[in-house]
């Protein structure tokens, strides 16, 4: 396959996101736009400029109509998605981390770092249909057992009953929505033992996979908590994607930013690395990246799939036909 | 719905599918409602036939709608990108190097079958034996090694045995390159049966590019390119040793004659040095 490279950001990539269709890809960066890609042929189509601090990650409605997205400028905000166009901006006092809309898009879960005297949380936010009705308050704010440690991800469960979040403290927690009771936690031999870097939900939330600094990557039941698989890798994980076609997860990863201009970039191992679901085999990786990789998301059509790095770069890649037809 | 199997136990052979014996799959609907009905029969684990009636509701949905997509293809630019060129603005480029997905090399090699090969060989309190020359344990020491080219002490006698027939005086010293049919061993090279030699190699062709085209192959255990001493440039032909010799046969069918770097290489076995 014949990549295309998106250049379009000044700084390294820090998340991505396809739309339900699957046509349009919204990237984010350390620099303040977001940006609006054709996913198909890379064509760049616009920018959301507004943001004054690294955008750390974006959501999009299921009807492409509305963006969120989630920045260190202590602010969260929502755009019109077809002209850019800013409809309301959330003020935190810390940066704002992780967004996520959830199913129906009448509500947004975002987390907060822990800064100066302020400790991590979870804000719920009501998402009102008319951006003029829309409030800065928060429906519910969860707190984190230990506030010192940022929370990386916070995604809604099947039916939003349920909020999964997962952070630098290496635990994955289940939250109740309705009463903000934290439910599950992974216990210490099954989870991780270093920072959550990242959690992707398969298409039908039955499962999710969350990728850590201690270079594994493990696939968990939503509902139960469940460890379903490990996959091992040799670098740290940053980014993980999960195949809705066929049993792939693919995960990202690198050395840590400082760590890359000392060695040699063969050694960095910057590829994606695709592992089959169920056998936790390696099927291959796909190189191309100048340092780590920070975020990845495949097509939710399956066929293509992209990645972003920390050498600012987005590659798009639309599989091969034999792609498909891979045994182990 | 159960009635027991009429046919006869004898005249059922083993692997017998005989799902013939069933009444052929019906299916019902859907319905105004979209249920589905969908009626098959199977045998259970005690050969008894069972029913089985699967009630799904078809659901048309509107999810894929392409008119939408479409419409979002004509949107108007914004942001930093209202200025950008039709086709993307110099901020979009198609790779021009073609990237593959690659697949890890533990797949190509058979090396557990390799290890447990070599696992066999080793007598039981033998494991000190092992030969440095081809690096087989506990088959026999260094010296007593069959394909011997390394050792010196038995290279002179073998050198001062074939010397002699060839008309000189057994007990004088002959200069190496004088030596007939024995060439001096190159440390760099092995005797290997599964050795294959690839000529018109082009100069800038590496040993690691020997790898990567030979190991779709299958497991290698050596590439070697011959470099002129002198200049150090390539002189056009290498050798690659493979694991199986099965291979290797494959790898000589497939790459003799191919183009590679500009270059038709020419690929066969390697001519066994003579000794």
């Amino acid at each position: 396959m014949r990549p295309i490279l998106m250049k379009g950001h000044e700084r390294p990539l820090t998340f991505l996101r396809y739309n339900r269709d699957g046509d349009l890809l919204f990237s984010c960066a350390k620099d303040h736009t977001p940006t609006l890609w054709y996913a198909d042929n890379g064509e760049r189509h616009g920018t959301y400029r507004g943001h004054n601090g690294a955008v750390w990650s974006c959501d999009v409605s299921r009807d492409s109509s509305r963006l969120i997205t989630g920045s260190a400028d202590q602010t969260a905000k929502i755009w019109e998605v077809k002209t850019g166009r800013q409809l309301f901006s959330f003020k935190f006092g810390s940066p704002a981390r992780s967004v996520d809309f959830s199913v129906g898009d009448k509500l947004a879960v975002i987390t907060t770092d822990p800064f100066m005297e302020r400790t991590s949380a979870i804000h719920v936010k009501r998402i009102a249909e008319d951006p003029e009705d829309q409030i800065d308050d928060s429906v519910l704010i969860l707190q984190n057992p230990d506030g010192k440690k940022r929370i990386n991800r916070a995604v809604w469960g099947p039916l939003n009953e349920t909020i999964v979040s997962g952070g630098e403290d290496a635990v994955i927690r289940v939250w109740d929505t309705e009463t903000g009771k934290l439910i599950k936690e992974s216990n210490e031999e099954e989870g991780h033992k270093k920072t959550i870097t990242s959690l992707c939900k398969a298409a039908d939330d039955s499962h999710f996979i969350t990728g850590s600094l201690d270079k594994t990557a493990k696939l968990w039941d939503m509902r139960t908590l469940t460890l379903i698989k490990t996959y091992t890798t040799g670098v740290p994980v940053n980014a993980v994607a999960m195949s809705p076609l066929l049993n792939h997860v693919v995960l990202g990863g690198g050395q840590d930013a400082s760590a890359v201009t000392t060695t040699d970039h063969r050694a960095g191992k910057f590829e994606a690395k695709f592992y089959d679901k169920i056998l936790q085999e390696e099927i291959g990786g796909v190189k191309g990246h100048f340092g780590p990789i920070n975020a990845l998301a495949f097509n939710p059509d399956g066929k293509s799939f992209s990645s972003g790095g920390e050498d600012g770069y987005v590659r798009l890649h639309h599989f091969d036909s034999d792609y498909f037809n891979i045994k182990i | 719905m159960e009635k027991t199997n009429k046919v006869m136990w004898g005249e059922i052979e083993d692997d017998e599918n005989f799902d013939y014996l069933l009444p052929a799959k019906q299916m019902i609907g859907p319905d105004e409602n979209g249920i589905k009905k969908v009626i098959e029969y199977r045998f259970n684990d005690e050969g008894k036939t069972v029913k089985v009636i699967t009630t799904t509701r078809v659901r048309k949905g509107k999810a894929g709608d392409k008119r939408v997509v479409e419409r979002r293809t004509s949107w108007t630019k914004f942001g930093d990108a209202v200025h950008d060129v039709a086709g993307g603005g110099g901020f979009t480029t198609v790779s021009k190097e073609d990237i593959l997905l690659e697949r890890p090399k533990s797949l190509y090699g058979t090396k557990p079958e390799e290890t447990k090969a070599s696992q066999e060989l080793v007598k039981p309190g033998a494991v000190l034996m092992i030969c440095r020359n081809c690096g087989k344990k506990g088959e026999h020491w260094t010296a007593r090694c069959p394909t011997n080219n390394h050792s010196s002490t038995t290279d002179h006698a073998e050198a001062s045995t074939r010397t002699g027939t060839d008309h000189h005086k057994a007990d004088s010293y002959v200069p190496p390159n004088k030596r007939g049919s024995i060439t001096v061993p190159d440390p760099r090279k092995r005797n290997d049966e599964n050795s294959v030699r690839v000529s018109n190699l082009s100069e800038d062709t590496r040993e690691e590019d020997l790898m990567d085209l030979f190991g779709t192959f299958g497991a290698v255990a050596r590439a070697y390119v011959a470099f002129d001493k002198m200049t150090g440039t390539s002189r056009g032909f290498g050798f690659v040793d493979f694991v199986n010799r099965e291979d290797a046969q494959l790898a000589i069918n497939k790459l003799n004659g191919y183009g590679y770097d500009h270059l038709i290489l020419r690929v066969a076995w390697a001519t066994p040095r003579a000794n």
